[in-house]
């Protein structure tokens, strides 16, 4: 039985907000891509080349997606552990990516990283925790810098629900409202720390939102499988954000089908039913958009195909690049320790 | 508190009697000159922590720079420990100086996981693509029956951690040149300050300078043994140096400035000169400062001691808050003075 079931309303209405189709496009675009490259990362893991923990985005593709189009190129993002999907939907180098997987010195961290912590300064991705909860400070710092300076920029720290528990994200709000500063919270709701359930873990019927909004600052619960309503919800907050309207903090409710860490799911373990992974499998976010798109002759299968086949080789690139790299050396591990 | 004031007082004027030459100055003031010349130097800097602006200013440190520099350069901030050190994080990866002070390093505690998991790591983890160019800066606060946790010296806790940086100044003239270092450093950078040294006096240049990282200096020079420390610890050295002198014991002081990086050279050369290492700190002495240079002495210089490195730090216990016990439990000068007899007398009877 399921416990956690999408309440969403799928993409009933959406039409009205009068989205540019080439915006619509990209977005599904981006979001296959990041569907294909975590599906071709998880039938490659075994292999054991590329030695590093991975943790899966399957099923949570449209919240990377909608919230990263919605931001502008100067602005940051700031990611946590389970981040491919956020460090690819800014545009950030797949190459680099795929190769810091392998620990190759041509990594997006030269090898020193792991997937844990992507990077790509270009694209915005500036910055990765692989603690919890650990980048939301570093991200409102960044913020306090956008308003000291005086730009135009909106940084977005985004998180799981399990952040939500460490007491940092409160003394980051709170700061965050006091100054008014440039910031959306963005947290990923899939109910799940590793194996321990929210109910486990937060009281039922106290949403993550309403606590947020607890300490002043605008806050809402997104359907986190509509790319096109966190879009929404994302535009609005930075536009707020840059107009010195402060911080945001938005919820995007959505499911990890995979398991915490490595590849496949391990509901069968018995944490979860594996029903309630079929469940949301059955509202994929991807597959969602897609019928919405179709219904509104924006795609169809043969353009499904050409953008497959576009993604596939940009994929067999990236693993070669990665293969071909080398490993970084001695003299790699004692760079960078300090600043000159 | 009278007595305290008394206390503080009395260390403010005992030591600058040595022949001083220059503009003599106070340590809250040789501060408060290094935290406006680095603001007004770096455009960047910026100051906060808990009472920053409010009327006391950090033992009169930072007193009066909030209407200088403006409330939005210099502001205090919420009870936040962990919180206000990621956001120095975020801030000095974003281009500023964020410089954050505590009243305590207790409090610092609470921000372990962004100094070692962040502030420290960045630079690393990100294979060189951001600094993090911040300083925190708290004055270890023993005495005033402070107790186990308001005056506790944590830098060993920290000596490990790659990626920082760690100053302890003992003079007003370095605790300058020290801060101002720390501000035009792109790395994390710790100052621990000692409270028993804020009223100290000592010859201070005007204008801007910086005292290098790494670099020890000698505060006395003799053949008979080495001490090595940095802070209150190392004044403490040098008025047992003083006493034991009077008796024929010649001894090298050396003042370490920093921790990290560690001027391991100027210790061997002097012990190769004396064979005889005594190390003094503020902070515990198991798996602290004494031990790490007692440790790479024994390791890299072993040839040159004579007989076995000693330390005085802190023993293996928490601070006591009574004012018996404190006397007990902080090593004074005169402590020191008889470890050195203990030391050099060894030396003489050929033991």
């Amino acid at each position: 039985m399921a416990r956690y079931k999408y309440q969403g309303l799928g993409y009933q209405g959406m039409e009205k907000l009068d989205l540019p189709p080439d915006l619509l496009v990209s977005m599904f675009f981006s979001m296959l891509r990041i569907r294909m490259v975590e599906e071709a990362v998880e039938a490659k893991y075994p292999e054991d080349q590329m030695k590093t923990p991975i943790h899966l985005v399957i099923g949570q593709e449209a919240a990377a997606v909608g919230s990263a189009f919605a931001l502008n190129k100067e602005d940051y993002s700031l990611i946590s552990h389970r981040t491919h999907g956020n460090y690819l939907a800014r545009g950030s180098d797949l190459n680099a990516m795929i190769a810091e997987f392998f620990c190759k010195v041509t990594g997006c961290a030269g090898g020193k990283g792991g997937s844990m912590h992507l990077f790509d300064k270009n694209a915005g991705v500036v910055f990765a925790s692989s603690i919890c909860a650990g980048s939301i400070p570093v991200a409102t710092g960044m913020a306090l810098s956008s308003m000291m300076k005086n730009e135009k920029r909106t940084t977005v720290a985004y998180f799981g629900d399990g952040a939500a528990e460490e007491g940092v994200l409160w003394e980051s709000l709170n700061f965050a409202v006091l100054k008014k500063l440039p910031i959306i919270y963005f947290c990923e709701n899939n109910f799940y720390s590793v194996q321990t359930p929210l109910y486990k873990r937060q009281p039922d019927g106290v949403h993550l939102f309403e606590k947020a909004r607890g300490f002043g600052v605008p806050s809402e619960t997104v359907d986190g499988n509509n790319v096109i309503k966190v879009y929404e919800a994302v535009r609005k907050a930075s536009l707020r954000a840059k107009q010195g309207g402060g911080p945001s903090f938005i919820e995007a409710v959505l499911y990890r089908w995979r398991a915490h860490g490595g590849a496949g799911d391990d509901s069968k373990t018995g944490y979860r039913d594996v029903a309630e992974r079929e469940h949301w499998q059955q509202v994929c976010p991807i597959e969602l958009f897609y019928r919405y798109l179709l219904s509104r002759g924006l795609l169809d299968p043969e353009k499904r195909e050409t953008m497959r086949a576009k993604i596939d080789k940009e994929i067999v690139g990236a693993f070669k690049f990665a293969e071909n790299s080398p490993l970084p050396e001695e003299r790699d591990l004692y760079r960078y320790v300090y600043a000159e | 508190m009278a007595w305290d004031e008394a206390l503080v007082n009395k260390v403010g004027e005992e030591h600058h009697a040595a022949a001083v030459e220059g503009r003599i100055i106070d340590y809250t003031q040789a501060l408060h000159e290094a935290v406006t010349l680095a603001l007004e130097k770096y455009p960047e800097a910026f100051l906060l922590g808990q009472g920053v602006d409010d009327p006391s200013g950090m033992f009169g440190v930072t007193r009066g720079l909030a209407e200088k520099f403006g409330e939005s350069r210099i502001f205090d901030v919420p009870l936040s420990e962990e919180g206000i050190t990621g956001i120095c994080v975020g801030a000095a990866i974003a281009g500023m100086r964020p410089i954050n002070f505590h009243n305590r390093p207790d409090f610092l505690l609470l921000a372990m996981n962004q100094l070692i998991a962040h502030a420290s790591k960045t630079h690393f983890l990100d294979n060189g693509q951001s600094t993090v160019p911040m300083v925190v800066w708290a004055a270890i606060g023993r005495g005033w029956g402070s107790g186990a946790q308001h005056s506790q010296a944590i830098q060993g806790l920290l000596l490990g951690v790659p990626g920082l940086k760690i100053v302890m100044p003992s003079t007003a003239a370095d605790a300058k040149g020290l801060f101002l270092q720390a501000v035009a450093d792109n790395n994390p950078v710790l100052i621990f300050e000692h409270r028993w040294l804020m009223k100290k006096k000592g010859p201070v240049p005007e204008g801007y300078y910086t005292t290098a990282f790494g670099k020890g200096v000698y505060r006395r020079r003799g053949k008979d043994l080495t001490i090595v420390g940095t802070s209150h610890a190392l004044q403490l050295a040098l008025q047992a140096a003083d006493e034991v002198a009077k008796e024929g014991f010649q001894t090298d002081v050396i003042d370490l400035r920093t921790l990290k990086p560690l001027d391991e050279q100027i210790i061997f050369e002097s012990v190769e000169k004396t064979g005889r290492l005594l190390v003094v700190d503020t902070g515990w002495m198991m798996g602290g400062a004494c031990a790490e240079i007692a440790c790479v002495v024994a390791e890299k210089s072993f040839h040159s001691l004579k007989a076995p490195v000693r330390r005085l730090g802190l023993p293996d216990v928490p601070a006591p808050a009574g004012y018996s016990l404190e006397q007990i439990y902080y090593p004074d000068a005169g402590r020191i003075a008889k470890v050195i007899r203990e030391m050099c007398q060894r030396k003489n009877g050929g033991r």
